[in-house]
C-alpha cells in the first residue's frame, strides 16, 4: 500500500550548513512512527520543512491520503499545509495563550471552515449554525483531550501538562490525517507522561497516523510501530523498537548511553 | 462649571477623533509589527473622497441622511481600497524583510500619497460642507455641546462597540487575535495569514475614513495636509494607551483628546502640543510600554 507520507532525499541547507541530509522517510496510514536522534540531529528542522514553516533545497514530500490522489507538500504555505491534513505542536510551548481553552482550540477550525466576515455581522442562518457546530466539536475535543472543565480559562494559565495536550487538541480540530508531535512529552512527570502515552494510543485508534520526536526512550519504545533514528541530518537507522534498541549504530550515535533511559 | 464641560465634551470629540485613527495604528502594530505611517494619508484621503462624494450627491439633490450615509459608506469603501493597496504594494512583499525595510517603505508611502493629493486636488484648504445640521433637541445643550460633537460621539461608540464584538466574537476576529499572538502558529492551524492582515487594514482604513469624513465636517476644511498632524497625534495616542493594545488606542486617544482641550481651553492654544507630548514623555517614563500595553517578550 502506498505510505500516507513519502519523504525522498529531504535536504536542508542554512548557508553552508547542511541540516538535513537526503533523508528518506515514510508513514504508514495508522501507524505511530518516531523520529528520535541526539540533539541537533535535524529532528526539529526536519518538521519545519514539513510543515512549510522552510522550504527545502531539494526532495520530495508527498501524501497519500487513503483511497485519495497523491498531492506534492514541497513549497506550499503553512496554512497550506495544515489543509492538506498535516497538524503539529512544538517542542516548546506554542498555544496562544491570551485566548482561552476554548477559543484555542476553535481556531483550529478555522481552515475547516468558510463563514466570511459579512456573514457574521449580519448573522445569516449558515454562519450561526456553523458556529455552533465549530463550538460543539470543540468542546467534544476538550473532553477526549480532558480539558473540558478548563475550557473558559486563559491558556497561559493552565498547568504545563495541561497546556501540552491543548496543544494536541488544537492540532486534532485541524482534521489531521498526520499528527507531527515534537518531543510532546518534555518537562513532563511520569504521571503525565503515561497519560500522553494513553492519549496519543487513543488517537491512533481513532485512525490518525503519528509522527512522534522523542527523547524519552520508555515512552518510544512503547508507543511506536516503527522508528527512524537520525544524526547529524542524515538517516542512521531505522526499523521496529527492539531492532533499534539493539543497533550499535544507534548506541554509539547516543555516545553510548544507555538508551532505555536516555 | 459651564467652561469646564464646554471643554470636557471638545476633549471627548477629539478624543473619538484620534481613537478612530489610532485603531488602525494599532491593529497593524499588533498583527504585523510595523508602524504604518501612511496611516494618516488613508484618513485625508477618506476625507478627500467624502468632500467629493457629498458634493456629488448634493447636486443630485438626495435628501441629507441619505447623503451622509452614503457619502460615510463610499469613503470607507475607497480608503479601505487604499489601505488594502498600500499594504500589497509596499509592505507585504517586505514581510521578511528586516523590520527597518517597511518602515522606510511606509515613510515613502505617506510621502507619495500626500503629493499625489496636493497635485490631484490643491494646495489650497478647501470647504467641506456641513453635512451634520444643527438639531433641534440640542439647541438648550448648543452652548455646551455642539450637534457634530454629539454625532461623532454617538457614531464612535457605535464603530468601538462593533470592533470589540468582531474581534471577540467572530472567526475572523479569532484569526486576528491568533495572528498577532503568535503568527507562524496561526498559519500552522490553517489560518491564511495574508487575507488576515489584509482584513486589518481593510478595517483599519474604513475607520480612519470615518475619523476623517467627521472630523471634516465638524471643523469645516480639508487639505492634504491633514493627515500628517492627526496622524501623528493618533500614533501618540496610541503610544500613549499602549501600541497593540485596542483599549489602549481608545484609552489613549480619549486623554489625549482631554489634554489638548483643557490646555487649550484653560492655558492658550499654543502650548497644546506641548502639553500633549510632555503627557507622553511622562507616561512613557514610568510606564514605557504604555498604559494598557504589555511588556513584550521577544517570540523565538
Ligand atoms: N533557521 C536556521 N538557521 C540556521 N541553522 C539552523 C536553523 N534551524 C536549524 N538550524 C540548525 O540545524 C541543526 C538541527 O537543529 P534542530 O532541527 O533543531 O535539531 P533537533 O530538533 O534534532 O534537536 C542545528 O545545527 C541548528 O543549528
Ligand atoms: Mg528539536
Amino acid at each position: 500500500m502506498e505510505p500516507l507520507l513519502n519523504i525522498t532525499g529531504l535536504t536542508m541547507d542554512f548557508g553552508g550548513i547542511r541540516a538535513l541530509d537526503h533523508l528518506d522517510l515514510s508513514v504508514q496510514q495508522g501507524k505511530i512512527v518516531a523520529l528520535i536522534g541526539p540533539n541537533g540531529a535535524g529532528k526539529t528542522t526536519f518538521f519545519n520543512c514539513l510543515t512549510g514553516i522552510y522550504k527545502p533545497t531539494s526532495g520530495d514530500l508527498l501524501l497519500t491520503p487513503p483511497g485519495r490522489e497523491t498531492s506534492r507538500l514541497n513549497g506550499l504555505k503553512p496554512n497550506r499545509v495544515t489543509q492538506h491534513g498535516l497538524a503539529r505542536t512544538f517542542q516548546n510551548i506554542r498555544l496562544f495563550p491570551n485566548m482561552t481553552v476554548l477559543e484555542n482550540v476553535m481556531i483550529g477550525r478555522h481552515c475547516r471552515t468558510r463563514a466570511k466576515i459579512l456573514g457574521a455581522i449580519f448573522r445569516n442562518r449558515k454562519t450561526v449554525q456553523e458556529e455552533k457546530e465549530i463550538v460543539a466539536l470543540s468542546l467534544s475535543i476538550l473532553k477526549k483531550i480532558g480539558l473540558y472543565d478548563m475550557h473558559d480559562e486563559f491558556a497561559k494559565n493552565l498547568p504545563y501538562g495541561a497546556q501540552r495536550r491543548l496543544e494536541i487538541a488544537r492540532a486534532l480540530a485541524t482534521d489531521p490525517l498526520l499528527l507531527l508531535l515534537d518531543e510532546p512529552a518534555a518537562g513532563m512527570n511520569p504521571q503525565e507522561t503515561s497519560e500522553l502515552d494513553e492519549l496519543i494510543t487513543a488517537i491512533r485508534d481513532d485512525g490518525l497516523s503519528i509522527l512522534l520526536i522523542e527523547h524519552d526512550m520508555k515512552l518510544v519504545m512503547s508507543l511506536s510501530d516503527h522508528i527512524f533514528v537520525m544524526d547529524y541530518g542524515k538517516k542512521i537507522a531505522e526499523g521496529d523498537p527492539k531492532s533499534i534498541r539493539n543497533n550499535p549504530e544507534v548506541i554509539k550515535a547516543y555516545l553510548g548511553e544507555d538508551i532505555d533511559d536516555a | 462649571m459651564d467652561y469646564f464641560i464646554e471643554l470636557f465634551f471638545s476633549g471627548l470629540t477629539r478624543g473619538s477623533i484620534y481613537a478612530l485613527i489610532a485603531l488602525g495604528y494599532t491593529m497593524v502594530y499588533g498583527i504585523i509589527g510595523l508602524i504604518n505611517f501612511a496611516h494618516g494619508e488613508i484618513y485625508m484621503i477618506g476625507a478627500f473622497t467624502a468632500l467629493i462624494v457629498s458634493t456629488v450627491l448634493s447636486i443630485f439633490g438626495l435628501p441629507l441622511p441619505a447623503i451622509i450615509i452614503l457619502t460615510l459608506l463610499a469613503s470607507a469603501i475607497w480608503s479601505a481600497s487604499y489601505g488594502y493597496t498600500v499594504e500589497k504594494i509596499a509592505y507585504q512583499p517586505l514581510r521578511n524583510a528586516p523590520r527597518l525595510s517597511p518602515l522606510i517603505s511606509a515613510i515613502g508611502m505617506s510621502m507619495f500619497l500626500q503629493n499625489y493629493v496636493l497635485l490631484a486636488q490643491t494646495s489650497d484648504f478647501l470647504p467641506f460642507p456641513a453635512l451634520i445640521p444643527d438639531f433641534a433637541f440640542m439647541e438648550p445643550y448648543a452652548s455646551t455641546i455642539g450637534s457634530s460633537d454629539l454625532v461623532i460621539l454617538v457614531t464612535t461608540a457605535v464603530v468601538m462597540l462593533l470592533l470589540t464584538w468582531l474581534i471577540k466574537f467572530t472567526r475572523t476576529g479569532k484569526a486576528m487575535r491568533a495572528t498577532a499572538q503568535d503568527r507562524k502558529m496561526a498559519m500552522l492551524v490553517g489560518i491564511n495569514v495574508d487575507n488576515v492582515i489584509s482584513i486589518t487594514f481593510i478595517i483599519g482604513s474604513a475607520l480612519a475614513a470615518i475619523g476623517g469624513l467627521l472630523i471634516a465636517a465638524h471643523i469645516g476644511q480639508i487639505n492634504f495636509y491633514i493627515g500628517f498632524v492627526a496622524g501623528i497625534k493618533a500614533f501618540t495616542a496610541a503610544v500613549l494607551g499602549g501600541i497593540g493594545s485596542i483599549p489602549g488606542a481608545v484609552l489613549g486617544s480619549f486623554i489625549l483628546g482631554l489634554t489638548e482641550a483643557f490646555a487649550t481651553g484653560y492655558v492658550s492654544s499654543d502650548y497644546e502640543d506641548v502639553f500633549a507630548f510632555s503627557l507622553l514623555v511622562l507616561i512613557l517614563i514610568f510606564r514605557p510600554s504604555g498604559l494598557l500595553g504589555k511588556a513584550t517578550i521577544e517570540k523565538v
